[in-house]
């Protein structure tokens, strides 16, 4: 009970801060997270990415939607350092990211996971946790050859990656290889082990693709709980039913352009969203003999209507 | 039939000098390859340029044994940067060709005329192991061993120190892998972009893994130089390398005696197939085959006895199992 009211309050809290914000695309926030400014991304003649402006609001669950190639997946590795913007600037916590490396984003906070699951499949679940936490001794290579100079740590970490295990229900799982875990077990694992890093923001690429629905509402409420602790979440995700669930804010990209922003309950009624994935005309007939041909048909139907009445 | 010469032979091999080369070679493949998934094809360069530096340092320069080593240590360690700073950001095939072309590069240069008079052409360099030897403080001369098994004093002074420097890096082997360290290793090895998003420096550690294996495969070269008295450009060919990664794989990649257990059954096949072939030729009872044919008709065979041993246990001899299962999905 206690539970669902603090999840209540921290979603009150994040909706309070987006009442009343303009619909607008680059709307600004109370207290970014995440300032993004004209971040251009080009494939050859392709631009896959071109943001002018957006803003992540901290303590938020922030949903980025999109049709397919609409540079989602693009534009969450330019944030990300996986791979290079051709121009642009984007802070975090106030903070300059543009050209840093993928290593140091993470170091810094903002933690992401892929679209298609990174599990190490040869190393067993309780290594992928530890893997994850920051600041090892036993990482440098003089030190690694004195266990006494790590160990501790590596039983703080352990403890640490326990917790996590349990709360994410992979416990059972622990000594068992990554690689014969299950598709949503491996997001399971693969959402844990981005948290044993502590980071601030946390950007899930897809978090349900793939995953079992009887492991969908798990993952979902592991989404929630995020928010909770007081991280961000910046999220990409097809399925329409979760953004409506768990989000607080809903971005809207096309082609490489993020066209709209708003709260998720109306964001799909916004002609601007409707066109980018429907089409802008999709309703409206394609040639004006069509459209006769349309009338026709319409007023052909009717008269046998009619005529059917009458002979009864 | 000469049984006993068969079997001495093949006794020794199972500890010999073959095996303390090629199982150091292999230890270092074995960090690349087994733990940290780098392909490197050039492993017979690190072990060309030990033993050239040394070689160059003691017979070129006149400076001391103990200089020709480091001088060595150093070559291996400036070779895994070269190589590595290109490569270990791209993909990994390019470390492949880079590093197998590297290689080729070396020993071409090793062997050229223009280079004759410091690195001594096809030739190579002898007369370099006196002072190694004349550190053998345990054994005096004579003959060691039992019955028809023995070293003189020289291969036993060799075979200590060799089988030492195996042991202390299997212990570095293992002490490393057990650690966080070793840790990042085995995950790059699975996934760099993974490590990557934990906020691991990915191309710190490949380059840290491509110089420890390279240090350790260039002891390999150390110890041919000093047991044969020489070194030889063309020894250092492509198949120097691929015996090494031949060996990891048949003692099971990424374990830590799997590249020494590998090594002795390596040369153990080799040397019992190559003598029982010979002996048996020699003696008429193989009369469509002459004793040139033996060399390559070894090969064969012993390449069909790895891959009946490799049928039998794909995982190699102290492989996990469940881990080539899971590399099927």
């Amino acid at each position: 009970m206690r539970d669902d009211t603090m999840t209540a309050s921290a979603k009150a809290a994040a909706l309070a801060a987006f009442k009343d914000m303009a619909r607008e695309p680059g709307v600004p926030k109370p207290d970014p997270i995440l300032v993004v400014d004209k971040v251009v991304r080009r494939f050859g003649g392709l631009t896959a990415v071109d943001v002018d402006h957006v803003e992540v609001q901290r303590g938020s669950i922030t949903a980025l939607i999109g049709p397919n190639g609409a540079g989602k997946t693009t534009f969450f590795n330019q944030l990300t350092g996986f791979d290079t913007a051709d121009a642009g600037a984007w802070t975090f916590n106030g903070r300059a990211m543009n050209g840093v490396p993928a290593h140091r984003v993470a170091r810094s906070g903002m933690v992401r996971t892929f679209q298609l699951t990174k599990a190490l499949s040869r190393l067993t679940v309780m290594e992928n946790m530890r893997l994850g936490a920051q600041h090892q001794v036993g990482e440098s290579f003089w030190h690694a050859l004195l266990p006494p100079l790590w160990r501790k740590q590596e039983d703080e970490i352990t403890e640490r990656a326990e917790e996590l295990l349990a709360r994410f229900k992979l416990d059972a799982k622990r000594d068992d290889f990554a690689g014969s875990l299950s598709g949503g077990q491996r997001k399971l694992l693969e959402m844990a082990r981005a948290l044993m890093v502590r980071p601030e923001l946390v950007m899930l690429d897809e978090p349900m693709a793939g995953v079992n629905p009887a492991l969908t509402q798990s993952l979902l409420g592991h989404v929630k709980d995020l928010r909770q602790q007081g991280m961000t979440v910046l999220f990409v995700e097809h399925d329409m039913d979760m953004v409506r669930d768990i989000s607080d804010w809903v971005i809207v990209m096309a082609q490489g352009m993020v066209i709209a922003e708003g709260p998720p309950s109306t964001i799909m009624s916004d002609e601007r969203v409707i066109d980018a994935y429907l089409g802008a005309h999709h309703d409206a007939p394609l040639s004006e003999s069509e459209l006769e041909a349309q009338l026709h048909e319409a007023e052909a139907a009717l008269e046998a209507e009619i005529e059917e009445e009458t002979q009864k | 039939m000469d049984w006993l010469t068969i079997l001495s032979t093949t006794v020794h091999a199972a500890i010999g000098w073959e095996t303390v080369v090629y199982g150091l070679a292999a230890i270092g493949v074995n960090i690349h390859f087994g733990y940290t998934g780098l392909l490197n094809f050039g492993q017979a360069a690190f072990m060309a340029v030990a033993g050239y530096g040394l070689a160059v340092t003691v017979v070129v320069f006149n400076l001391p044994f103990v200089v020709g080593v480091l001088v060595g240590l150093a070559a291996a360690a400036l070779l895994a940067l070269l190589m590595g700073i290109p490569t270990l950001q791209l993909r990994a095939d390019y470390l492949a060709i880079v590093t197998i072309a590297a290689a080729e590069i070396i020993r071409l240069v090793f062997r050229s005329v223009y280079f004759k008079d410091i690195f001594g052409g096809s030739d190579g360099r002898r007369g370099f192991n006196g002072d190694f030897y004349a550190m053998n403080f345990l054994y005096d001369p004579g003959r060691y061993g039992i019955g028809p098994f023995g070293f003189d004093e020289r291969t036993m002074w060799l075979l200590t120190v060799g089988w030492a420097v195996v042991l202390l890096c299997c212990l570095v082997v293992f002490l490393l892998m057990r650690s966080p360290w070793g840790r990042v290793l085995k995950a790059i090895r699975e996934d760099e972009d993974a490590v990557r998003a934990l906020g691991k420096n990915v191309f710190a550690y490949k380059m840290q893994s491509l110089m420890l294996g390279g240090i350790i495969g260039c002891f390999g070269g150390f110890f041919y130089g000093l047991y044969n008295g020489s070194v030889q450009p063309d020894v250092f060919g492509t198949e120097m390398t691929f015996f090494a990664y031949t060996i990891v794989i048949l003692g099971g990649a990424a374990r830590v005696f799997g590249p020494v257990v590998g090594a002795m059954i390596f040369w153990v096949l080799f040397v019992f197939v190559g003598n029982l072939l010979a002996e048996l030729v020699a003696n008429g009872y193989i009369p469509f085959m002459t004793n040139i044919q033996v060399g390559p008709v070894r090969y064969a065979l012993v390449g069909l006895g790895f891959i009946l041993l490799l049928v039998a246990r794909p995982q190699g001899i102290f492989g996990d199992k469940r881990e080539i299962a899971i590399d099927a999905r």
